[in-house]
This record gives C-alpha cells, structure tokens and sequence, in this order.
C-alpha cells in the first residue's frame, strides 16, 4: 500500500476480490464434477450451499464479483480513454456505488431463506435446513 | 496515446490500479488484452449465472435434476464451457501476474507458473469433460 489513496485501494480491492472469486472458482469445478457421480452424491455434497453459514459465505462472493466487474469497467477505460484518469476517483465511487446497489438486492435474495421465506423463482426452495 | 512506461500519462495510470500495456509484443501483451476481453464477457456470463443460481432460483433448488433439465439444452452447456474457458485462464493468468509481484526469485517462478499452467489444463479438463459428458441417471426420477 501506498499512502492509502484511493487508486492503491481501488488496486488492493481489485486483486483481493480476484484471488478470493478464483479461490470459489476451483472449488466450484470440483463441487460440479460431483453431478457425474449420481443424483445422491451430487444432491448429498451440494447441500452445504443451502447452509446460513455458506450463504453467508455466498454473500462475499456476489459481493467480490460485483466490485471485481464493475472496477474492471473502470480500469479498461483507463487503458483505453486517454481522458479517463482524471476521473478515476470519482468512477471509483461510482464502482463502490454500483457494487452495493447491486448487492443489496442479490443479497436479499440469498439471505432470506434464513429467516425462511422464498422471494425467488418458480423452482422455489427446499425446505431450509440450517 | 502514449504507450511508453516512462511516459507521465502511463505512470499515472499505473498508480491509479490499472497496469500498463507491455509494450514489447509477445505473450504479455496477449495476457494484457486477454484479461480484458475476457473480462468484459465474464461481466456479462457471470453475473447472468449468479442471477440464474441465487435470484431467480435459490441456491436450494440447483438440483441434480435442476442440472439434467438444464443441460437438456445444449445451449447451457455450451454457455457453461465458454463460462469455464474464459474464466479460469482469467483468474489463473491473474494470479500468475500477482506472484510475478511477489515472488522474487526466478526459478521459484517458473515453478509456480508451471504449476499454474498445468493446475489450468486439469481443472479445464475436469470442468469440461463434466459439462460434455453429463448424462442423467434413470433412477434420478427427475
């Protein structure tokens, strides 16, 4: 880190987002891989993701993909706008901005079967198991 | 468009969180534009697929036979190989560029990118041959 400004943390963000999204990224190959096994095993393993302890873990990583695209958009107009630097302070507010007025809504959506409703789609959702 | 990394224009971008383009042609400026076109797909496949496994169904309902309807399309299959091919050389190569940082000594590099590389074409591998191969039992009665 570098005197703390905005451009280091913005930087800082960038790359911890991406290790921690590439980390679920690996595990996800191997969780998937599990659906050659059968229903049992696959339905068995993937159960974890229904937990309030990995949805809240869920939370992180909608939260780390959202700043990880939103500041990408930032950075790749830095690289190809001449112009851009100058606002890069202000675009990244923008990204922090963009980052939490999408993850309030997606949160609530993998957050509220804790509390035992089901806001989402036509397949529903199973019975919360904690 | 100055391109040169000694110019002011690109130093100030370089402390603003982006990173200058290589210059010299080759693998590096390849990575540079890789990780950026990638990026800008994965925006758009990503969050579609987190929309997809966390709103508009809930984790809960992701199946085995959510997955056997799923891939009854082809269209979702193909959507999930081009997910997992842009994706994981995007996070890879990026961490190869973070141990590039950090990782001082040469041949303890070539090792890690090494183990990169081939932790890249296993984990492909397996994504895929998963995606492809995927065939729902009978007695899932789905």
């Amino acid at each position: 880190m570098y005197r703390g400004q905005s451009g280091q943390w913005s930087w800082l963000f960038h790359r911890v987002t991406g290790l921690g999204v590439l980390l679920f990224l690996l595990i996800h190959i191997v969780d998937i891989t599990l659906v050659g096994f059968g229903p049992t095993v696959y339905d068995d393993a993937l159960r974890v993701f229904s937990t309030g302890i990995v949805r809240l873990v869920s939370l992180a990583l909608i939260a780390a993909v959202l700043y990880h695209a939103f500041n990408g958009v930032r950075i790749i107009l830095i690289d190809f706008w001449p112009a851009a630097h100058k606002y890069q302070r202000p675009m990244f507010y923008g990204v922090l901005l963009l980052t939490i007025a999408g993850f309030i809504p997606m949160g609530f959506f993998v957050v509220a079967p804790i509390f035992g409703a089901c806001p989402t789609g036509p397949n529903g959702c199973a019975p919360f198991l904690g | 468009m100055a391109t040169s990394t000694s110019s002011p224009a690109r130093r100030l971008v370089a402390s603003y969180g982006a990173a200058a383009k290589p210059t010299a042609g080759g693998f590096e400026t390849f990575s540079w534009y890789f990780l950026r076109i990638s990026g800008v797909a994965l925006i758009f496949l990503v969050i579609i697929h987190l929309l997809l496994m966390h709103v508009f169904n809930d984790v809960s309902a992701t199946t085995y036979c959510f997955v056997a309807a799923r891939y009854a399309n082809p269209f979702w299959r193909a959507y999930d190989l081009l997910l997992l091919t842009l994706a994981l050389p995007h996070g890879l190569n990026g961490l190869r560029l973070v141990s590039d940082d950090y990782i001082q000594r040469r041949g303890v590099r070539l090792a890690v990118v090494s183990t990169l590389f081939v932790a890249a074409l296993l984990f492909w591998l397996m994504g895929s041959m998963t995606i492809i191969t995927f065939q729902p039992v009978a007695s899932a009665h789905c």
